[in-house]
């Protein structure tokens, strides 16, 4: 993975003795809260419902077992021992006193890891496929061009007061895990008719309370000219982004507005402009990055002893079946720890969790660790044959919950729970849907289904894109819940259907268990996926069940 | 970020503390507490404008960040903010267990019974 240059370390601990000089002025009152608060923000720290929160940015959800223990140890020291994973593979902690948030960010610096962009009107985390650098259908891995983003756009001068946040999400596969179509760019690897390396460009997707699909306004674009290309859409959206209504600011309205088309011929004319400039990207600096994720040294080999294991263990069979993924080297799989045990918070993990976890990426994968947007860990190179060790390592850790991409893997916000902006809570929602359905043999029976809970229009919950997603809402001073269906933010990405009127919060569960047991009346057989089924059939079985005739 | 508490005959102050962002409330004597039930209630009226205004010089004066009236209830033992929203925050931390606390109930849920 990438390491900080000596410019790297500098910057950031310069910024982190910046803050710490801006906290004292702050608490001597040198400095408003007026005047603090934009500072704050561009460090990461929020003010929410009890208490100030740190954001802290984990580029592409990449992590070494180091900086897990430094996340850990922040956990530990400056918070109440727990931290949560976001839907941008970022992690938040929710308890940080201000002054002791310097301290805090100097901790971090230690390993790499700082909260810069992770807020403000600028050009946020770059996201990733979770599976990068290990999944067996990747066309290339998508992080050098992440972190070549990452590093072009960190304190951009010109794109540091956009008219809106901005975020970018990259894979490097064809089957598209980091929802990029969602997102204010999204960049597909593709290859070329020659075996070139290049990306399709897709523009104006987001969530929040407009939610849109991202257009594809370039089908091939060289690899060199990533950064020129990227710099052309920022420029168009930096002149002609809406800055008088901040609900109108993202550019995804400004591409609604001017039209994919005209949006198009803007950002051409202006690459046209820039494209063979200081952004051109050498064949030689692509290198030098990508040696950074160099893959580790694994060798192809056939498993020993896995099927045996898992012959004799159904509970180990079960999570290897679910959990893990084929690996592009023979003997090797792709883990994914669940942060989504039945009945608890979705994201979270505690410091003595996240120093297990360092610790099982350190025994069985090399050392790395990724976070997913679906807010889970993953173990990106495992041997087969140690899948049985790991098992049974995650299960005493309460980490070997065996959901991942099943009903009870909901990706859930923070909620009225802990979030300022929220109108209701999530997180009890996606505890009482998991608990309900449990039992292993029910989720498998009902298979791929992604739930998806906002507690508030802004969508950090992505309900929108959830197949069932969830929108909480204050109606007459209580919770109210939206229900939204056939959404999806991969590769066939849409927009849920609100589906009707909404429903109380006790009532929300048993509306989700009767679209399920509407969709396991309707679907043609067990292959049929929810989304796939919902596409087929169409809103009206759905209505029916939920409201009745009339 | 927050809705002003518009009607209700009985209100109180609140805030987050500046050095540590925690949720107080405004004491008779002028203080602040982390406890509801030690708060100043206040009728709607003069008293409440004065109250926000020193809420208000507290905020200058870096104390709190951004105080704000709340309807609150005195309908049972202790008072008891109306809405969902400030009666979590008057409960000092989220409607469900979270870190140590959270795995702990997690692990005896899971645990098997008997014995």
């Amino acid at each position: 993975m990438y390491r900080y240059d000596e410019f790297d370390a500098a910057f950031v601990h310069e910024r982190v003795e910046q803050f710490r000089g801006q906290v004292v002025r702050r608490l001597s009152g040198e400095l408003t809260e007026e005047q603090f608060r934009p500072l704050r923000l561009m460090n990461g720290v929020y003010l929410q419902l009890h208490a100030y929160m740190l954001r802290v940015a984990i580029p592409y959800g990449t992590l070494n077992s180091g900086q897990m223990r430094g996340l850990a140890h922040v956990a530990r020291t400056y918070d109440r021992g727990y931290g949560h994973f976001t839907t941008r593979q970022n992690v938040q902690f929710n308890w940080p006193a201000l002054k002791d948030i310097p301290d805090l960010l100097d901790d971090l610096a230690k390993v790499e890891m700082h909260a810069i962009q992770t807020s403000g009107n600028c050009i946020r985390n770059v996201t990733a496929d979770h599976f990068a650098g290990a999944a067996a259908d990747e066309i290339v891995d998508p992080r050098p061009y992440a972190e070549i983003l990452r590093q072009w756009s960190s304190l951009h001068p010109e794109f540091s007061f956009l008219p809106r946040k901005f975020k970018i999400a990259v894979t490097g596969a064809p089957r598209d895990r980091a929802a990029t179509q969602v997102h204010d760019i999204g960049i597909h690897a593709v290859r070329g008719d020659d075996g070139r390396l290049g990306f399709s460009i897709y523009v104006g997707g987001g969530l929040g309370r407009t939610p849109m699909i991202a257009h594809r306004i370039r089908d091939f674009l060289p690899a060199e000219h990533l950064l020129s290309y990227v710099e052309a859409i920022l420029r168009v959206y930096n002149l002609f982004g809406r800055r008088d209504n901040k609900y109108k600011a993202r550019i995804k309205i400004l591409v609604h507005e001017t039209g994919a088309d005209e949006i198009r011929r803007q950002v051409e004319a202006e690459w046209e402009r820039i494209r063979d400039g200081v952004l051109s990207l050498p064949a030689d600096e692509i290198r030098r990055i990508e040696a950074y994720f160099a893959p580790p040294p694994l060798e192809p080999q056939a498993s020993d002893g896995l099927a045996g294991a898992r012959a004799k263990d159904p509970v180990l069979d079960l999570w290897v079946d679910q959990n893990t993924v084929a690996h592009r080297v023979a003997g090797h799989a792709v883990a994914t720890i669940s942060l989504k045990p039945v009945g608890g918070t979705p994201g979270d993990a505690t410091a003595d969790q996240m120093d297990a976890v360092a610790a099982l990426a350190d025994r069985y994968s090399h050392g790395e660790i990724r976070v997913s947007h679906e807010q889970n860990l993953i173990l990106p190179h495992v041997r087969e044959d140690d899948l049985p060790e790991l098992h049974a390592a995650l299960a005493d850790l309460g980490l070997a919950t065996p959901n991942a991409g099943l009903i009870t893997d909901s990706i859930c916000c923070p909620g009225l729970d802990y979030c300022a902006l929220a109108n209701a809570r999530s997180i009890p929602i996606a505890q009482e849907i998991s608990e309900r359905f449990a039992e292993p043999a029910r989720q498998r029976e009902i298979g791929d289904l992604k739930i998806k809970i906002s507690g508030c229009i802004n969508a950090c919950g992505h309900h929108h894109v959830g197949n069932i997603g969830i929108l909480g809402v204050e109606k007459k001073g209580e919770e109210f819940y939206q229900l939204l269906l056939g959404g999806s933010g991969d590769e066939t990405a849409s927009i849920g259907d609100i589906i009707g009127r909404g429903f109380a919060g006790d009532e929300i569960v048993g509306a989700v268990e009767t679209v399920v047991d509407t969709y396991l009346e309707h679907r043609s057989g067990p292959d049929e996926t929810f989304l796939a089924a919902y596409r087929r059939l169409g809103q009206e079985p759905f209505k029916e069940a939920l409201y009745g005739g009339g | 970020m927050f809705k002003e508490a518009k009607d209700g005959p009985v209100k109180a102050i609140t805030a987050n503390r500046l050095g540590d962002g925690l949720v107080v409330f405004l004491t008779e004597n002028g203080a602040w507490t982390r406890n509801l039930a030690e708060a100043r209630l206040i009728a709607d009226g003069e008293a409440l404008e004065e109250a926000l205004v020193y809420g208000r010089a507290q905020h200058d004066a870096r104390v709190v960040i951004d105080p704000y009236a709340i309807d609150v209830t005195t309908d049972g033992e202790d008072p008891q903010p109306i809405r969902l929203r400030e009666r979590i925050r008057a409960d000092l931390g989220p409607t469900v267990a979270y870190g140590d606390a959270e795995r702990a109930a997690l692990a005896a849920r899971a645990a098997p019974k008997g014995g």
